[in-house]
C-alpha cells in the first residue's frame, strides 16, 4: 500500500513536474526536454504534434461517444438514410492537409539545423562493436573503448542471484564514459565494425545508427555540465541490452585539463597503431 | 477428435455432398472449406505466437534476468512477429476473402480452386519449416535455435545465425509463394465471378478493400523474396550484396526490405478497414456514409505506401532531402486514413446503434486503431522520430494498429460471420466479456508502453534499468490478462464449430445486416450461389450508392 502511493504521488510529480529529466526516472511519462538547442526543439516538436493529436482525438472521439450514447436503438433513435454530404467531405480532407503543412514547416526547419554539421569546433569518431563502443578525439591519440560497468556485467548474468535494483544506474553506466566539452559544437562521426548499432542519448535529442561501411554525421552542444546516460538502439546481437552509453559533459577548461592527461598517459605514440577500418562509402 | 465433430456437424448441412475426412480437408477445392482451413491454422498460430509474447513480458516483467537468455529473449521477438505477421494475421484475412468474397459478390466459388488449395497447403510447410530450429532447440537441445536478428532480418546481424538463416528464408520464399496465389485468386474471382449487375462500385467495401490489398501482395511479396534470397546468397554462396568489406551496402536490404515492408503494414490493415466498412452499417442501421469516399481513400493509401518506406529508416544517414520527401509522403497518409475514420463516425452519426460483440469490437477497432494512427503521426516527424525510433513508443504504435487494429477486425469479422458459417448463433454474453476483458487489458498492456518509449527504452531488449521498472510491470500484467482473454474467444469458436452448442442462426442473422451473403442459408450451400443472384441496389450494405 505505501509502495502504491508512493508511486502514485511520484506518477502525480511526474505528470506535474516540466523538468529536465537528464536520464531516465520512475514514472516518468514524457520525452526529456535534453540538454541541447536541438532536443528542446525536438521536444517542443513532439509535444506539438502530440497537442494537436489530443485535439483532434477529442473532437473524433467526441463526436463518436456522443453517437453512441445518443443514437441507440435502445433510447428509441431512428435511422438516418443519408450517406453523403460533399461539404463535410471536403471540410475533413482540407483541413487536416492544412494542418499537416502547419506541422511540417517547424520540422522541416528544426530537421535542416540537425543536419548541418559544419563549424564544428572538434570532432569524436564514435565505432559500435558486438557489444562496446569506441570513442576516438579526431586530431589527438586519445581513444578508448567504453563498455558496460563491471557490477552490472556480473549481475545481470542469468541466475546472477544479485539484486539488479540495488545497483545505481544498473544497465546505464560504462567503465570509461565519453568527456565532451559543454559550449562546444561537436561533430560525431559514426560507423559499426560488425553489426549495425545505433548510437542514442536522449539528453542530446537524437540518435544515429552506426553501421559497418559507412560513417554517418551528427552533431551536438551541450550547454549545462552533466552526467547523460543513454544505449545502444539497434538491435546488435545477443547482448544489445547490455551496451550503455554515458556522456560526461564538462567545462570547457576542465575538458582541455582531461584531454592532456589522457594525452600524456598515453604509452608510446608510434606503438598505438590503428586497426584500419573497412573502406567507408561516404556519402555526399 | 474435434476434427470428427466438425466433419459431423458440416455433413449434416451439405449432405448432398460426402466426402471422405481426407478429400474433404487436404484435397478440399471448396472456397468455404479452406476459409475454414486458413482461419484454423490462423488461431493456432495466433497462440503460438501469443505464448512467445508471454515468454517476451515474463521476462520483462521485473529488471534483471530471470527465465531465459538474451540470445533466446531475441528468437522470441524475431520468431514471435515472423508467426504473428504471416501465421497470424495474413491468414485469417486470406481465410476471410475465402468465405466471404464468393458470397459477397454472388458467385458459386472462387476462381481457382485448386490453386486455393495449394496456397492454404503451403503453409503448414512452410511455418513447420520456419519453427523448425526453434523447436529443435527449446525441446530436444539440437542446435542454436531459430532467427534471432529481428522480424526485419537486417544484415549484418541476421548473417551472423546458423543454418537456422536457410530455414527462414525458404519459410519466407514458400509464405510468399502462398500469398501471391492467394492474391491472384482473389483478384481472378472479383473480376470474374460477380454476379450480374454487381458492378465494381457496387461491391461491398470488403471486397474492394481486398482487391487492392491483392494487388499490393502482388507488387512486393516478390520484392521480399528478392531481398532475402539475397540474404541466403551471402551468407551462403559469398556474396555480398549487403557486406560492404565486399563492395556491398547493408543499408540497401533495409530499402528493400521496407519497400516491401511499408505496403505489407497496410495489407495487414486495409482489409481490416473493410470489415469495420460492413459491421459497423450493420449495428448502426444505416448506409456506410462516403462509399465511394472509401474506395477512393483505399487506392490513394495503396498509392502511398509505395513512397513512404523510408519512413523507418529515418535514422540510418538519409541525406536531408530525402528525409524531407520521406517525411512530407508519410503525412500525407494520414489524410485518406482521417477520411475513413471520419467517415465511420459519419456512418454512427444519426443512427440506431445496438452494440453486439462484433460492433463491440468494430467500434473497438475504430477508435484503438485512431489512436496508433496518432502516434503514427508523431512518428513521422522526423526530428521527433529520432528520438522515438528503435524505442517502446514505435512497439505501442504498431500494437494498437496490429493488435487492436487487424486483430480487432478479425475478431470483430469473426463474431460477425460465425453464425453465417456454421449456423449456430455464439454465446453473446462470453463474447461481451471477451470484448471487454480484451479491451482492458490490451490498454493496461500497450498503453504503458508509450511512456516507456519516452523515457527512454529501447525495443528489443531483454533487461533494463529499475526506472523503466514500474510501466514494465503493469505492461506484463496486461499481457496476461489479455492473453487469458483470448482462451474465451477459443472456447467460443470451439462452441460454434465443432460442438454446434448455441441457439440456430437464421438466415439474416443480424437484424440490419445487408448484403448477398445473408441471403444464403446459415450454413450456406456447399456451393455458394450456383445460379447469379439478382441484385437489388437496396439490399446492399452501402444502399444504393448511384443517387
Ligand atoms: C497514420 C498512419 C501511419 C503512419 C503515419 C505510420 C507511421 C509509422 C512510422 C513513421 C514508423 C517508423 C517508426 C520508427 O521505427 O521509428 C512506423 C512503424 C511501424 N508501423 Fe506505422 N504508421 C501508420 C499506420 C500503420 C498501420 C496501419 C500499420 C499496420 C497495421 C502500421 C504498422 C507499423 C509497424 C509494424 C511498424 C514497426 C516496424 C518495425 O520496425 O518492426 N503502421 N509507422
Ligand atoms: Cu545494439
Ligand atoms: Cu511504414
Amino acid at each position: 500500500m505505501r509502495r502504491l502511493s508512493t508511486g502514485l504521488g511520484m506518477l502525480l510529480a511526474a505528470l506535474a513536474s516540466t523538468a529536465a529529466w537528464a536520464n531516465p526516472e520512475r514514472w516518468q511519462l514524457n520525452m526529456t526536454p535534453g540538454a541541447t538547442a536541438s532536443s528542446h526543439e525536438v521536444y517542443q516538436l513532439h509535444m506539438i504534434i502530440f497537442g494537436i493529436c489530443c485535439v483532434i482525438g477529442l473532437i473524433v472521439f467526441g463526436a463518436m461517444f456522443y453517437s453512441m450514447w445518443k443514437f441507440r436503438k435502445s433510447k428509441g433513435a431512428v435511422a438516418a438514410t443519408w450517406s453523403h454530404n460533399t461539404t463535410a467531405e471536403i471540410i475533413w480532407t482540407v483541413v487536416p492537409i492544412l494542418i499537416l503543412v502547419g506541422m511540417a514547416i517547424p520540422a522541416t526547419g528544426t530537421l535542416i539545423r540537425m543536419a548541418d554539421t559544419g563549424d564544428a569546433e572538434m570532432t569524436v569518431k564514435i565505432t559500435g562493436y558486438q557489444w562496446k563502443w569506441r570513442y576516438e578525439y579526431v586530431g589527438t591519440d586519445v581513444n578508448f573503448i567504453s563498455s558496460l560497468s563491471r557490477d552490472a556485467d556480473a549481475a545481470r548474468r542469468l541466475g546472477s542471484g544479485v539484486d539488479v535494483t540495488a545497483i545505481e544506474n544498473y544497465l546505464l553506466d560504462v567503465d570509461k564514459p565519453l568527456i565532451v566539452p559543454t559550449g562546444t559544437k561537436i561533430r560525431f562521426v559514426i560507423t559499426a565494425d560488425d553489426v549495425i548499432h545505433s548510437w542514442w542519448v536522449p539528453a542530446l535529442g537524437w540518435k544515429q545508427d552506426a553501421i559497418p561501411g559507412f560513417i554517418n554525421e551528427a552533431w551536438t552542444q551541450i550547454d549545462e555540465p552533466g552526467t547523460y546516460r543513454g544505449q545502444c538502439a539497434e538491435l546488435c546481437g545477443k547482448d544489445h541490452g547490455f551496451m550503455p552509453i554515458v556522456v560526461i559533459a564538462k567545462p570547457k577548461a576542465e575538458f582541455e585539463a582531461w584531454l592532456a592527461q589522457q594525452q600524456a598517459a598515453l604509452p608510446d605514440v608510434s606503438a598505438t597503431a590503428q586497426t584500419p577500418a573497412p573502406a567507408p562509402i561516404t556519402k555526399s | 477428435m474435434a476434427e470428427h465433430a466438425t466433419h459431423d456437424t458440416h455433413d449434416e448441412h451439405h449432405d448432398d455432398h460426402q466426402q471422405s475426412f481426407f478429400m474433404r480437408w487436404f484435397c478440399s477445392t471448396n472456397h468455404k472449406d479452406i476459409g475454414t482451413l486458413y482461419l484454423l491454422f490462423s488461431l493456432v498460430m495466433f497462440f503460438i505466437g501469443g505464448f512467445m509474447a508471454l515468454v517476451i513480458r515474463a521476462e520483462l516483467f521485473v529488471p534483471g534476468l530471470q527465465l531465459v537468455h538474451p540470445e533466446f529473449f531475441n528468437q522470441m521477438t524475431t520468431m514471435h512477429a515472423l508467426v504473428m505477421i504471416f501465421g497470424a494475421v495474413m491468414p485469417a484475412f486470406v481465410g476471410l476473402a475465402n468465405w466471404m468474397i464468393p458470397m459477397m459478390v454472388g458467385a458459386p466459388d472462387m476462381a481457382l480452386p485448386r490453386m486455393n488449395n495449394w496456397s492454404f497447403w503451403i503453409l503448414p510447410f512452410a511455418f513447420t519449416m520456419l519453427l523448425l530450429p526453434l523447436i529443435q532447440y527449446a525441446f530436444f537441445g539440437v542446435g542454436a535455435g531459430g532467427p534471432a536478428g529481428g522480424w526485419t532480418l537486417y544484415p549484418p546481424l541476421s548473417l551472423q545465425g546458423g543454418n537456422n538463416v536457410a530455414f527462414t528464408i525458404f519459410a519466407i520464399h514458400m509464405m510468399g509463394v502462398s500469398s501471391i496465389m492467394g492474391a491472384i485468386n482473389v483478384i481472378a474471382t472479383i473480376l470474374n465471378m460477380r454476379a450480374p449487375g454487381m458492378d465494381l462500385l457496387k461491391m461491398p467495401v470488403f471486397c474492394w478493400t481486398w482487391l487492392i490489398t491483392a494487388f499490393l501482395l502482388i507488387a512486393v511479396m516478390p520484392v521480399l523474396a528478392g531481398a532475402v534470397t539475397m540474404l541466403l546468397t551471402d551468407k551462403f554462396f559469398l556474396t555480398s550484396f549487403f557486406n560492404a568489406a565486399g563492395g556491398g551496402d547493408p543499408v540497401m536490404f533495409q530499402h528493400i526490405f521496407w519497400f516491401f515492408g511499408h505496403p505489407e503494414v497496410y495489407i495487414m490493415i486495409l482489409p481490416a478497414f473493410g470489415i469495420v466498412s460492413e459491421i459497423i452499417p450493420t449495428f448502426a442501421r444505416k448506409p456506410l456514409f462516403g462509399y465511394q469516399a472509401m474506395v477512393y481513400a483505399t487506392a490513394s493509401i495503396a498509392f502511398l505506401s509505395f513512397i513512404v518506406w523510408a519512413h523507418h529508416m529515418f535514422t540510418v544517414g538519409m541525406p536531408l532531402g530525402g528525409e524531407l520527401f520521406f517525411m512530407y509522403a508519410t503525412m500525407l497518409i494520414a489524410v485518406p486514413t482521417g477520411v475513413k475514420v471520419f467517415n465511420w463516425v459519419s456512418t454512427m452519426w444519426k443512427s440506431s446503434m445496438t452494440f453486439e460483440t462484433p460492433m463491440l469490437f468494430a467500434v473497438g477497432f475504430v477508435i484503438l486503431f485512431t489512436i496508433g494512427g496518432f502516434s503514427g503521426l508523431m512518428l513521422a516527424i522526423v526530428p521527433a522520430d529520432f528520438q522515438y525510433h528503435d524505442t517502446y513508443f514505435v512497439v505501442a504504435h504498431f500494437h494498437y494498429v496490429l493488435v487492436t487494429g487487424a486483430i480487432y477486425s478479425i475478431m470483430a469479422a469473426t463474431y460477425y460471420w460465425l453464425p453465417k458459417w456454421t449456423g449456430v448463433m455464439y454465446n453473446e454474453a462470453l463474447g461481451k466479456w471477451h470484448f471487454w476483458l480484451s479491451t482492458i487489458f490490451v490498454n493496461v498492456l500497450f498503453f504503458p508502453q508509450h511512456f516507456l518509449g519516452l523515457a527512454g527504452m529501447p525495443r528489443r531488449i531483454p533487461d533494463y534499468n529499475v526506472a523503466f521498472a514500474d510501466f514494465n510491470l503493469i505492461s506484463s500484467i496486461g499481457a496476461f490478462g489479455f492473453g487469458l482473454a483470448q482462451l474465451i474467444f477459443a472456447w467460443i469458436v470451439i462452441q460454434c464449430a465443432f460442438l454446434g452448442r448455441g441457439a440456430k442462426a437464421t438466415d439474416h442473422v443480424w437484424e440490419g445486416s445487408k448484403g448477398l451473403e445473408w441471403t444464403l442459408s446459415s450454413p450456406p450451400p456447399h456451393h455458394s450461389f450456383s445460379t447469379p443472384p439478382v441484385i437489388n441496389d437496396k439490399d446492399l450494405a452501402h444502399g444504393d450508392v448511384t443517387h
